[in-house]
């Protein structure tokens, strides 16, 4: 089977890859790139266990062909940490303990850094109606609520400062 | 697994050319929501895969001079919700699309999709029809343009001749005083399937209502287009009797199945329930004091 060559931009950098036609993004990031932070949970775009970004809006990557990817820019979970500074979202999850076994995590991080991207200060429904898309299976659904408002708090202290 | 083959044409014509060459072995990409589940699960298996999102006119989203719209069929929820103006003008289209799965379903999802995928419970549809859009086809004849209601031909079906592909739906300019609203029933606050659906789209003069149209979704094969419900809200100034005159118009035009979602007596009787509410917010939305 023929197989596509891709150019595109994961989390800045330059990447190429080879795929073929009906191979899901999700695919790739894993197996092709080795890009596992990136989690396959439904595969039918109900979990948001993979979400990613595509030009900056938030998308399922198990519900985009890679093929897709040509000339576009991918954001993962592996670009959120400033080499080994962690993203104040990813600081907050680990001190409030915002995560049981964590396969929803990465997802639930770049879902939530892409509501503060567009509105750093959410109500607390707008945070569980933005990460509506979320799933968690251990059901801790409050302390990462808790953990993104504290997030948003700390943030625009912060950029007050 | 056969050979199957990936295109992103950045004309129209050259989709079309694709589409009808492949003579129904391709299917059209356009967020992939529907498309990508359905490959997966092997209910469909294209030949050809022709994403359409290169083609600028069906990513664009343009205000005409005289107050109308016109939507690119691949457009996403998103991008539709992020226009300064659109959901100022049409709030009960842009929360009927909006509410088409998550925040990561609505960075892909279209009307475009949400019309072609012919699921008589697509939200986006019915307030599409109350708001009297048309949807701009184009096929190896040319173009032609169509009411929206006239595009779902059955659960999974459409209307559309081989080799055509949806381009964009146009809404007409806006009287002063309109409004419009769709409200769905669904068991839970977000993510799931309608039960029922009603788009309520309304002009008001002085209180009376001047135009309306009414659209049930979920409660027959396709979306339907209610025009007796249309005809009890014109010319009354909603006073109860006129509401439900309308909604029992609502109730007598559904033929809905039993299933996990509702009942045919549940799903008849929300109908009637949904086209009250929808009207007082559209008429709440047209200016009514």
């Amino acid at each position: 089977m023929a197989k596509l060559h891709v150019s595109t931009t994961i989390n800045g950098e330059p990447v190429e890859f080879l795929c073929s036609p009906q191979q899901s993004m999700l695919e790739v990031l894993r197996n092709t790139l080795g890009l596992t932070g990136t989690k396959e949970g439904c595969g039918t775009g109900d979990c948001g266990a993979c979400s990613i970004t595509l030009d900056g809006r938030l998308v399922c990557s198990c519900l985009m062909l890679a093929a897709e990817a040509e000339g576009r820019e991918i954001g993962t979970i592996e670009g959120m940490a400033q080499g080994d500074r962690l993203h104040p979202l990813q600081r907050k999850f680990l001190e409030l303990a915002a995560l049981q076994c964590g396969i929803c995590t990465p997802g639930v991080l770049v879902a939530a850094k892409a509501l503060l991207d567009r509105n750093p200060d959410p109500t607390e429904t707008e945070v569980r109606y933005w990460l509506a898309g979320n799933l968690c299976r251990c059901t801790g659904y409050d302390k990462i609520v808790r953990a993104v408002l504290e997030t948003a708090a700390e943030m625009r202290e912060e950029a007050a400062r | 697994m056969a050979d199957i083959q990936y295109l992103a044409p950045r004309t129209l014509d050259e989709a079309v050319g694709a589409y009808a060459a492949a003579a129904g072995a391709a299917r059209i990409l356009a967020g992939g929501t529907d498309l990508l589940v359905q490959m997966r699960s092997g209910a469909v298996r294209p030949g050809v895969i022709i994403d359409i999102k290169k083609i600028a006119e069906l990513t664009r989203i343009e205000e005409t001079p005289d107050g109308g719209f016109r939507i690119g069929a691949a457009v996403t929820g998103a991008a539709l919700a992020e226009h300064p103006r659109f959901g100022k003008v049409w709030p009960g289209v842009l929360e009927a699309v909006n509410l088409i799965g998550s925040k990561q379903v609505q960075g892909r999802a279209s009307p475009g999709g949400n019309l072609c995928n012919a699921s008589p419970a697509a939200d986006s549809v019915p307030a599409l029809v109350a708001a009297g859009a048309t949807v701009t086809v184009q096929g190896p004849n040319g173009r032609r343009e169509m009411p929206v209601e006239a595009v779902p031909a059955g659960p999974g079906r459409t209307s559309l001749a081989p080799g055509e592909i949806v381009v964009r739906f146009t809404l007409p300019p806006r009287p002063a005083g309109s409004g419009d609203a769709y409200l769905r029933m669904i068991p839970r606050t977000e993510m799931d399937i309608a039960v029922v659906g009603c788009g309520v789209n309304l002009t008001l003069r002085d209180g009376a209502v001047t135009a309306a149209r009414v659209s049930l979704g979920a409660v027959a094969p396709t979306v339907l287009l209610v025009e007796d419900a249309a005809k009890a809200l014109i010319g009354s100034r909603l006073e109860e009797a006129a509401l439900e005159a309308a909604a029992a118009a609502c109730r007598a035009a559904c033929r809905p199945i039993n299933d996990k979602r509702g009942t045919i007596a549940y799903r008849t009787r929300v109908a009637g329930v949904l086209l009250k509410r929808a009207a007082a917010i559209a008429a709440e939305r047209a200016g009514r004091a």
